[in-house]
């Protein structure tokens, strides 16, 4: 077993400083980054004042957050669609990925059959698909849905794939013997020997359906009421109104933060007892 | 203890007809090989037959026809009646647990494949583990054990069901000595108490004998038996008969006989 216990214990110098190194990364892994955040946002500033930028080509930090506090309700609002796109088509796409993966687990022919499909609609750049969307999709919901689902859906089927079919061939051959059932081991097997291999796709599927969305909206070029972050940017674009822009822009890089965040967290918290992925490097 | 050696003579005796037959079994892969030829091998209840052979003399192979997950090219392996599905249990050579199931989960899967639930489930599987020093570690997952706890689980859950066949793919290949000596110890005790029937693969002699009523000393290119030796000495075994001189004497049989089971692939190299 590898229950160290925690004695007080005279170190030798080796030993001292390799702690002491540990402690300096930890620290450092937080303090770096954002050291370097805030010299970068202090250059960004200083080059705005140093070469006198009007700010409607280039505002001022103090400008954007200002902006992004006198224009919250509207940039709120837009969020909140632009949010409701994304889980939406994150939810289908978890779905329809792992659904499809499924399905393709249950035998060689149809994963033969059907996979190169996937891929072509995989490949084939969104944009250049969205024009027929938007012959044969009237809802405009559905729209931008559709778009960014078939972004994100991918990652997730594809790895979801690849973790069904990478079981140990031993506890293939155990659960044989045991005469398991198709089905139990889908669930007892295959799908748990799946989850790290499908963590991994939803954590790439979760930045891609917020892309997904906000590229959907670009192209299908909505405006009004109920328009998303996209549409702001183009808004401000068109105005030339850059506080807002940017103020747009780091609203839509923050939620893909959190977005990537929460799904790390998720994805530690279900593997932290027996993926190496998620086990701490013991010395 | 002696009673143990003789309830053993006694259901040895009874069982006159094998529990299980080799009728000229052969095996041939579809990339040419021929894993087994022409294998005649009686298995009779009770009995701890090693299959002992270096690499590729089919005694893996043999162990799946037994285990049912492959069938035999030619010939066939009688039963000595219909046994069900779940007369058998398969330790493999690595443990294969599952790394997200506790100890308790990876040894009630195979009762729970057969619809025990955790309730009805709970004494069988914590009787197992106790059998094999584990019960105070239902509750760890795989990685947390040490390779040797993990083989500990996986006999466990071969053994959950009750099996009348045990099957064992060098399962202590993997361990260090000290584990595997210690293993081998608990494995007879286990067989003792339990009374099954083993088939054990192994290419080292010093497991073989150690363990074994009967040696089948397997030779390559092709797979067939070529030895089939009767290991005699008591049971219970045990650490003294380990630096016994009777175990150095069997051991140097067994040796010479692999080694000449080695040599005869030589000789019928065409």
């Amino acid at each position: 077993m590898t229950a160290i216990e925690n004695r007080s214990v005279v170190l030798d110098p080796e030993e001292a400083r390799r702690v002491r190194q540990q402690r300096l990364e930890k620290i450092g892994s937080w303090v770096l980054p954002l050291a370097i955040m805030v010299v970068a946002v202090w250059f960004w500033d200083r080059i705005c004042v140093w070469n006198d930028i009007p700010k409607y080509i280039l505002p001022r930090p103090g400008v954007v957050v200002q902006t992004l506090q006198d224009d919250a309700p509207l940039l709120f609002s837009s969020l909140l669609v632009t949010l409701k796109i994304t889980f939406l088509s994150l939810a289908l796409a978890i779905l329809g990925g792992v659904g499809l993966a499924v399905l393709f687990a249950q035998s060689k022919w149809v994963e033969m059959s059907f996979f190169p499909f996937a891929v072509i609609l995989q490949v084939t750049p969104i944009v250049a698909i969205f024009p027929l969307i938007n012959i044969y999709v009237d809802n405009q919901t559905a729209k931008l849905l559709l778009c960014a689902w078939i972004v994100a859906f991918f990652p997730i089927l594809s790895n979801t794939t690849l973790g069904l079919n990478s079981v140990d061939r031993n506890l293939r051959d155990l659960f044989r013997l045991n005469g398991a059932t198709r089905w139990q081991e889908l669930w007892h097997l295959r799908l748990p020997a799946a989850m790290p291999y499908f963590l991994g796709g939803l954590k790439i599927a979760g930045g891609l359906s917020l892309i997904g969305a906000v590229v959907a909206e670009f192209v299908a070029g909505t405006s009004g009421q109920a328009s998303g972050l996209a549409s702001r940017i183009i808004e401000a674009g068109y105005r030339l109104n850059a506080p807002r822009l940017f103020a747009a822009l780091i609203l839509i890089s923050l939620t893909g933060i959190v977005i990537f965040l929460v799904l790390s967290l998720l994805s530690h918290l279900i593997l932290r007892r027996w993926h190496e992925s998620a086990l701490k490097q013991e010395a | 203890m002696l009673q143990k050696v003789a309830d053993r003579d006694d259901s040895g005796q009874r069982g006159t007809a094998p529990l299980l037959s080799f009728k000229g079994v052969g095996k041939v892969f579809s990339n040419g090989v021929t894993a087994l030829d022409d294998v005649n091998l009686d298995v009779r209840e009770g009995d701890f037959v090693s299959l002992l052979g270096p690499s590729g003399c089919g005694k893996s192979t043999a162990l799946r026809l037994i285990a049912r997950l492959s069938t035999p090219t030619s010939g066939q392996l009688e039963w000595r009646k219909a046994l069900g599905d779940d007369c058998v249990g398969f330790v493999f050579q690595e443990p294969t647990l599952l790394p997200w199931a506790s100890v308790f989960d990876n040894v009630w899967l195979p009762l729970r494949l057969r619809g025990v639930s955790r309730l009805k489930a709970t004494p069988a599987v914590m009787e197992m583990l106790a059998r094999v020093h584990l019960e105070n570690f239902a509750d760890a997952v795989p990685r947390e054990l040490s390779g040797g706890m993990k083989m500990r689980v996986s006999i466990a859950r071969a053994m959950v069901t009750k099996p009348r066949v045990l099957l064992m793919d060098e399962p202590f290949a993997a361990l260090d000595e000290i584990t595997r000596f210690k293993l081998n110890n608990d494995l007879l005790e286990l067989w003792q108490q339990e009374r099954f029937t083993a088939v054990f693969v192994t290419h080292s002699v010093f497991e073989s004998v150690f363990l074994s009523s009967r040696i089948v000393v397997m030779a390559a290119k092709p797979g067939r038996v070529f030895r089939d030796m009767t290991v005699d000495a008591p049971y219970p075994r045990d650490e003294a008969f380990r630096t016994s001189s009777t175990y150095a004497e069997l051991c140097r049989r067994t040796s010479d006989e692999l080694s000449v089971a080695m040599d005869a692939r030589v000789e019928t190299r065409p």
